[in-house]
């Protein structure tokens, strides 16, 4: 035997250590790969990198299984001639091939009808480019996952505090005392948040969870509060009650910085009742949406316009202003509105006792006031008063999508941020901290188009694709008032919808409704399967003739990586590189990794070359764009702009000369700007040479209280984050929805919503915060499915990818449905039993396995462990397809009608304001299956073919992987 | 514990056939002694090639154990620590003794090289031989059950019983087997080994009962509570940390329901124990040569039956920690 | 003498499983490797690891405690299954403690794997080799490794840093310390087998707010009048 201790590495092979940002999930940790003879060895975490200090996780630590999975795509396909979608018979053809078939088709639709093209991708990181090639297209047919993955908790706090959890800010674990976590399984900030809580636990923080289910994070809660899904917004008004009676809430922050003490006009009768008073004589910064001309009611002077040197406004009361219009500060309306939300009242509906929510409203008042933090940080608002510390109250919350994947979410999530902000916690130590560009103006600046003439002929799109609404003059909609979008986002359906609703693509292109389209193509989203709501329907879309025997949705485009469900509806597939592959760039003009102590964007160096005939994507739309001739993509001779992504990353500028691109990092000619600067040549270079990530640390009185902090807006400005340096004032009140609700109600000049969705909007764009049950539930009989099903994220499996992953399937290769024993054995139901669990959609079989861990009322599962048999290139009798189970076939895309047609199509099972996918409303029942029936789950497809191209290598029983000689001979 | 094949034929073939090797010795005492009438060489040789066969089949049933058979042989070096190890010196030795007993008996090897006492008892190397393998036979008795005993925390192994079960159902299924023999070949000793398989029979049935039962009413030691270090009266696995099982699901457990284990001990009670004892009682009085066989047939069939449930009746405290998929 | 351990805190270990693939990778093709798979692409697929994560519920809903427990090889200081291997190949070495199997010795009769009462030897189905967690010896003893990597894969790997990895025999090491003054305690201590890895018990931060800390003089209340007096009737009007 070999002494171990004599065993170094490098002894063995030739080895050498590469430096990268992982894509196993969305985090982006920095990591190091060890290659040995050209295979990967290790992959570990980057010591240096801000983000994952050096720790990975159980995904990142099996990137290698990705490498060599047989499920890998290496060729372009084309569906054979004779095929049927869905059988996944494909023959190969070249890139020159589909590159020219591509060009042909959506030359054709740009210069007839760009709408005629839709974009959509899934859980990606590139919409940065994917964004600006649809818009350079022409489409308003583009999206990315966010509206069927967490746009209400983006858009409930962005639309109330300027910024959001997810990947635009987050708790300040290293200084809080209390940490509320609030429906997170994993989330995206994985390592990160990981790390942060074991070391706030061991500093002996108190970490409360509030949860249906006690898993991951949760389990390691000092305190678990379960609660009935989908009812957080009452908890939370209840909280908030709670301490406005006790006086729990921080008077000098809501007064500063927040519309707490801004007067609102009062008068049920008058247009402009629900608006701001706004001085007519204040002059203010064009375009800015929401100018300092407010007032306040000073306790001496009266009316005064907001800070007002020396003022002690009120937040209380009821004034009549000079002009006689009746105002009241907002925070009184506040609290008229909370006035019935008791924790009584809480308690029936969160089955949380009322005690516990006192208790918790006690304990987040108490820890706020009374264990104050106090930085020795000078720092300036806006209002030009010198502060020499920074202070704040150690309440920090998280919170995901356990608020967010319901139809009332978004304004469970205003009453979250409402909540913390009456805490006083906004951007403060301990408390709720923003990541670069954020925070941003309420709402931000960019909107989408609105109206059908942004869309022409062989044009760029007239605005961006996607965009923040502050009134319903930026909906995207024609003269009727009726869409314009495949998806219907921005029309006064969903109109914050402010990620697109890429969850109602097929339905709505496969409907016609509002018009057919002829190309989707979709990148990196799995939508026949574990993406879609209602999964057995949207596959039957995706392949569904018309009358003439033509496939409803002519032309299906999947670029993909691996063989997916999705690949094998395919017309055309493109085979996509592994992150290990090719360079990619996580910008600022997308969703970079900023850290609380300012921006951090990253990239990914190839560090193997691709396999067989992948190409990176990137690579593909650039030149694609150079041959459709779009604008940013050709010269102006007409030829092609850009050699390739990279060429492409550090020569684009977002107009010529404004020196942004999609790095933040070393631009300038000589390198040495940060975030703003013309192209640098050399930037890739910077980039390797510093791990592959550029942390730009604010100076310290930066980092705190960058809503009102001048110093720090104009840095941003000036950087080129934000477009102005105005305070951005909390929105406890939110003026933005009432302007709809005014449209709604005929108050408002302008625009109004069609007939049948006025009492939608002036229902649900309340400007304060208000509880309703989830709409899936208000329709569906509760005594026939009296249990809520939600899904959690398993964390070492990221949605459909891992599968194909040799080590991580072994750890979920199947899942169980979690049902509380008390709930199990009403049914009469034993621990392992096959059951079946029914929605008003259909029903699924799969196996029960019990669960202390879960309030009695609710069921759930890992999310999309089952899989479709043959996909994935796992064999037809693989665990995933016949024990696993996907519970989407339960959920629905849109709401129930109950047998009512009125020939309008029904609501999406969406948010009414943002049109994010209600996931977790369904509701179920469950029931054991007879003993004679078949052992497997439900529903079954017929296996999905291996693809050509796709598991070269001979599938053997036996794997035994040793990086430098595996599988070489 | 999963009773693997290999060890079941093992352990049972090897106990036959010290206990066969044993009968021999002892017939051949007696006949010294003139106690009963001496056999012919052919006899003795015939027994103990039969005895080294099953010990042949048994070790060659052990390889099938072994995930490297090749390496065998390093299985010798740790005798100082381990009964596996020494078991594996002992059974060749063990072979050793049956294959020289045997030749010097064929060979008629078998002149007297002294006469012990007054009463003249001569002793030649066959008796040598058949003594020190007699001594050797029971160290492996020894060996074997004690590579199961020795394991404290497999607690249904971990007692004297253990021993005390190998050694009498090695004898009983030996004896079993010597009259069996004898009643083939037609000698008048199946009366003589048949009723010293009968007591074997019996004490074992005593000490091999007292085994089930103790281990019925075994409190172990282990727990939940200390395999995860958590005081409650209420913990319970939700996941092993993997779905489709692995060494330590297969290896530890044997699958199988209550109900088929249950069974399983109710077939060898009957098969080890009455049932060859009527059958060689009934030979008795038929003076029938089959039945002795059928004896010896059924109790070995009982014996494999037994072994399975040794294996199976063992709880091992690993498997507190895979009990659960999700 | 020293030996090397790990001591696992369970009071921060949510159940990633990162130790459990991150191990897997590096001794796959390290020392100890490889660490074989079957059925890879099939059914039941299965294979070789060295350390698991495992969930255990503690109590009825809703006092339930979810308790997430990691467990590899604990590297006995009195190793059952040293002794008991016929062949020598599992040994414990004498510099730093660390319990190894020497797969050229190993014959694969399993016997040191009975001998465990722990259930974290795995015999490689394809190698049929008796495996283990190595406490990656090959990375621990590697000086070529700057000395922040001369630790366990899994260690360097775990986002809550529930994995501590020392010496437990040096009274001041990290591991030592958090043993001693955090509770630590061994697995089935009723064998005997003194495990030389730990475990940290779970701990809870409990808040108390007496009914005196809820209403302070500056309670923000006070500041908003809340009866604001309009000239009503008060019995200061009508009584004497
Ligand atoms: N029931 C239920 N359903 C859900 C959710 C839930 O909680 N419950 N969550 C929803 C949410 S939040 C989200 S974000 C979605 C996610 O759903 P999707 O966005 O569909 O995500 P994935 O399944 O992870 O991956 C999509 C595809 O990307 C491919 N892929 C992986 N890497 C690459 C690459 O480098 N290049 C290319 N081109 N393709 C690649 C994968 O092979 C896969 O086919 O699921 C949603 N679905
Ligand atoms: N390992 C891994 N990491 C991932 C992903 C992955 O697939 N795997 N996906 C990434 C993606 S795309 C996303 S969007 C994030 C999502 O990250 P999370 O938000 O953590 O995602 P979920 O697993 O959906 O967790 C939702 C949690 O909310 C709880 N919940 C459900 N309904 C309610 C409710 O009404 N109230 C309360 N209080 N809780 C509720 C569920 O029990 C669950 O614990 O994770 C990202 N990170
Ligand atoms: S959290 Fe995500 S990005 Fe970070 S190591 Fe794990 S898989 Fe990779
Ligand atoms: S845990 Fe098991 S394998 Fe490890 S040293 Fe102890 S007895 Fe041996
Ligand atoms: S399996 Fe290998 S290491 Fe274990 S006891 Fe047998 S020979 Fe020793
Ligand atoms: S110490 Fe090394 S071998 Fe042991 S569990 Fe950790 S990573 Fe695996
Ligand atoms: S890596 Fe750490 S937190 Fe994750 S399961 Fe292992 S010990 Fe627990
Ligand atoms: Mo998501």
């Amino acid at each position: 035997m070999k002494d171990p201790a004599a065993h170094p590495d490098r002894d063995i092979g030739h080895t050498e250590v590469k430096e990268t940002t992982c894509y196993m999930c969305a985090c982006r940790c920095g990591i190091r790969v060890h290659l040995r003879d050209g295979q990967v060895r290790y992959i570990e975490g980057n010591p240096n990198h801000p983000l994952n200090h050096g720790v990975i996780c159980a995904k990142g630590s099996s990137g290698i299984m990705k490498q060599i999975s047989p499920a890998r795509l290496t060729k372009p396909l084309r569906r054979k001639a004779n095929a049927r979608r869905g059988e996944s018979q494909f023959e190969e053809i070249s890139w020159d091939e589909a590159m020219d078939l591509l060009t042909e088709r959506l030359g054709r639709l740009r210069a007839e009808d760009p709408r005629q093209f839709a974009l959509f991708t899934g859980r990606d990181q590139m919409q940065a480019l994917t964004g600006m090639f649809a818009k350079q297209f022409g489409t308003p047919n583009y999206a990315a996952h966010g509206g069927f993955c967490s746009v209400n908790m983006a858009a409930g706090m962005i639309y109330s505090i300027g910024g959001s959890f997810w990947e635009f800010g987050g708790p300040d674990l290293e200084r809080a005392k209390l940490f509320v976590m609030i429906g997170t399984a994993e989330d995206h900030h994985s390592n990160p948040l990981k790390v942060q809580i074991s070391k706030f636990k061991r500093r002996g923080g108190r970490f409360v969870s509030i949860n249906p289910v006690r898993t991951g994070y949760s389990a390691i809660a000092d305190e678990w509060v379960p609660i009935r899904p989908g009812t957080d917004g009452a908890l939370f008004l209840a909280l908030i009650h709670e301490l406005l009676k006790v006086g729990l809430f921080d008077r000098d922050f809501l007064i500063q910085y927040t519309n707490a003490a801004e007067l609102v006009i009062d008068d049920p009768d008058r247009d402009d009742h629900g608006m701001f008073y706004r001085d007519p004589e204040t002059p203010i910064t064009e375009g800015c949406t929401d100018p300092q001309n407010k007032l306040w009611w000073d306790r001496e002077r009266g009316a005064v316009l907001t800070h007002t040197k020396g003022a002690d406004p009120r937040l209380m009361g009821s004034f009549t202003l000079a002009d006689g219009t009746p105002v009241k500060p907002s925070f009184q309306l506040l609290k008229d509105r909370v006035e019935r939300y008791t924790p009584e009242w809480a308690e029936g509906i969160t089955g949380i006792p009322a005690a516990t929510i006192r208790r918790l409203a006690y304990e987040m008042g108490v820890t706020a006031r009374d264990q104050k933090i106090e930085l020795p940080i000078t720092w300036t608002d806006c209002w030009d008063n010198e502060h020499d510390s920074v202070t704040g109250n150690p309440v920090a919350f998280h919170a995901m999508r356990g608020l967010a994947a319901h139809s009332n979410g978004f304004h469970t999530i205003r009453a979250l941020s409402i909540l913390m902000t009456v805490l006083g916690t906004i951007d403060r130590p301990g408390g709720f901290r923003h990541r670069a560009p954020f925070p941003r103006p309420i709402p931000p600046c960019p909107k989408p188009p609105n109206s059908p003439e942004a869309v022409q002929p062989n044009t760029p799109l007239d605005g961006l694709p996607l965009g923040w609404p502050a009134t319903p003059e930026d909906l995207f909609v024609d003269a009727d008032g009726e869409p314009v979008r495949i998806d219907k986002a921005f029309s006064w359906e969903y109109p914050l919808s402010v990620h697109g609703m890429m969850h109602n693509v097929i339905t709505n292109a496969w409907r016609g409704d509002p018009y057919p389209i002829d190309t989707l193509f979709l990148f990196m989203a799995n939508m026949a399967w574990n993406s879609s709501m209602n999964t057995t329907e949207a596959r039957r879309m995706l392949a569904d003739l018309d009358e003439h025997g033509n496939y409803r949705i002519p032309f299906l485009v999947v670029c993909d990586t691996f063989a997916s469900e999705t690949v094998a509806f395919a017309d055309l597939v493109l085979p996509d590189t592994t992150y290990l592959e090719r360079h990619d760039v996580l910008s600022m003009l997308d969703r970079p990794i900023s850290e609380f102590d300012g921006p951090v964007d990253a990239v990914r160096l190839p560090v193997l070359p691709p396999k067989g005939e992948c190409r990176p994507f990137q690579d593909v739309l650039i030149e694609l764009g150079g041959r459709l001739g779009l604008p940013a993509f050709t010269t102006a001779d007409g030829r092609p702009k850009y050699r390739n992504y990279p060429d492409f990353v550090v020569n684009y500028e977002t107009s010529p000369g404004s020196g942004i691109g999609f790095l933040a990092g070393w631009r300038g000619e000589f390198g040495d700007k940060v975030l703003k600067g013309e192209p640098n040549p050399r930037q890739w270079e910077q980039y390797a040479a510093n791990g592959c990530v550029f942390h730009h640390e604010l100076p310290r009185s930066y980092q705190y209280m960058r809503n009102w902090n001048k110093g720090y807006l104009h840095w941003a400005r000036a950087h080129a984050l934000t477009r102005w340096a105005e305070p951005i004032t909390l929105h406890l009140y939110s003026e933005v929805l009432n302007r709809f609700r005014a449209a709604a109600l005929g108050k408002r000049p302008g625009r109004r919503p069609p007939e049948r969705l006025r009492e939608r909007i002036a229902t649900y764009f309340d400007p304060l915060p208000f509880y309703y049950e989830p709409l899936e539930t208000q329709l569906i009989d509760k005594i026939r499915y009296p249990l809520n099903a939600l899904t959690q994220r398993p964390m070492a499996m990221y949605h459909s990818w891992d599968s194909q992953n040799a080590w991580l399937r072994q750890i979920h290769s199947h899942n169980y449905l979690f049902v509380n024993p008390q709930t199990a054995l009403a049914q009469d139901i034993a621990d392992g039993d096959w059951i079946w669990v029914e929605s008003h959609l259909g029903q699924v079989r799969c196996m029960c396995r019990y669960s202390e861990a879960v309030e009695p009322g609710t069921v759930w599962t890992w999310n999309a462990i089952g899989k479709a048999a043959g996909a994935w290139a796992l064999s037809a009798d693989a665990d995933e397809a016949k024990k696993g189970f996907l519970l989407n076939h339960l959920i629905g895309e849109e709401l129930p009608t109950n047998g009512t047609h009125s020939g309008v199509p029904p609501f999406s099972n969406s948010d009414p304001i943002t049109g994010q996918a209600a996931w977790y409303d369904v509701r179920v029942r469950i029931s054991r299956a007879e003993v004679q029936e078949p052992r497997i789950s439900e529903p079954q497809f017929p296996p999905m073919r291996p693809v050509p191209g796709q598991a070269s290598r001979p599938r053997t029983r036996w794997q035994a992987y040793v990086a430098g000689l595996f599988d070489r001979h | 514990m999963h009773p693997a094949l290999s060890v079941i034929f093992l352990t049972t073939l090897i106990g036959a056939g010290q206990g066969l090797f044993l009968a021999l010795v002892t017939g051949q005492v007696y006949a010294a002694i003139r106690l009963i009438a001496p056999q012919s060489a052919e006899f003795y040789a015939g027994g103990s090639a039969l005895a080294l066969g099953l010990l042949v089949a048994g070790l060659g049933a052990s390889f099938f154990h072994l995930g490297r058979p090749e390496r065998a042989w390093r299985a010798a070096s740790m005798w100082r620590t381990s009964w596996l190890s020494r078991e594996v010196i002992v059974l060749p030795a063990m072979m050793a003794m049956v294959f020289l007993y045997g030749v010097f008996h064929w060979l008629g090897w078998t002149q007297p090289l002294f006469v012990i006492g007054a009463g003249g008892l001569p002793v030649d190397a066959t008796l040598v031989f058949g003594v020190s393998g007699a001594l050797v036979a029971f160290a492996l008795y020894v060996c074997t059950a004690m590579i199961y005993a020795s394991v404290k925390f497999l607690e249904e192994w971990a007692s004297p019983y253990t021993i005390a079960n190998f050694l009498l159902l090695g004898l009983a299924s030996g004896f079993m087997l010597a009259a069996a023999y004898a009643a083939y070949l037609g000698t008048e000793l199946v009366g003589f080994y048949g009723t010293w398989a009968v007591i074997f029979t019996l004490l074992a049935l005593g000490t091999r009962s007292a085994a089930l039962i103790r281990n019925a009413g075994l409190k172990h030691k282990s727990s939940l509570q200390t395999a995860i270090g958590v005081r409650h009266r209420v913990i319970e696995q939700r996941s092993q940390g993997f779905t489709a099982g692995s060494f330590n699901t297969r290896e530890f457990f044997h699958h199988r329901s209550p109900r088929f284990v249950a069974r399983l001990r109710l077939i060898f009670l009957l098969l080890v124990f009455p049932v060859p004892v009527l059958l060689i009682m009934l030979a008795y009085v038929l003076a029938s040569p089959t039945l002795p066989v059928l004896a010896f047939a059924a109790q070995y069939v009982g014996l494999l039956a037994e072994r399975w449930h040794f294996f199976a009746e063992a709880r091992h405290p690993q498997n507190l920690y895979y009990q659960s998929v999700s | 003498m020293t030996q090397l351990a790990l001591v696992i805190d369970l009071n921060v270990c949510v159940g990633c499983h990162a130790c459990v693939t991150s191990c897997k990778q590096w001794n796959t093709s390290g020392w100890a490797g490889p660490m074989v798979d079957e059925n890879p692409y099939g059914a039941d697929p299965t294979g070789t690891f060295f350390n698991r994560v495992q969930t255990f519920e503690v109590g009825h809903y809703p006092a339930t405690e979810t308790v997430h427990f990691p467990k590899s090889c604990l590297h006995c200081e009195d190793p059952p299954c040293v002794p008991v291997c016929p062949t020598g190949a599992s040994y414990k070495r004498e510099d730093n403690g660390v319990v190894l199997v020497d797969y050229d010795k190993c014959i694969g009769c399993k016997y040191c794997s009975w001998a465990c009462p722990y259930g974290v030897r795995e015999l490689d189905a394809q190698q049929k080799v008796m495996k283990k967690c190595t406490l990656c010896i090959d990375r621990i003893t590697d000086q070529t490794l700057p000395e922040s990597e001369r630790k366990p894969a899994c260690v360097l790997a775990c986002p809550t840093n529930a994995r501590l990895y020392g010496d437990v025999h040096d009274p001041d090491s990290e591991v030592s310390i958090a043993i001693r003054e955090r509770g630590g305690y061994a697995l089935m201590p009723e064998w005997g087998t003194r495990p030389a890895n730990h475990y940290l018990p779970r701990r809870k931060t409990y808040m108390h707010v007496s009914p005196e800390e809820l209403q302070r003089a500056d309670n923000p209340l006070t500041k908003e009048d809340l009866t604001v007096y309009t000239g009503e009737e008060t019995l200061d009007d009508v009584t004497w």
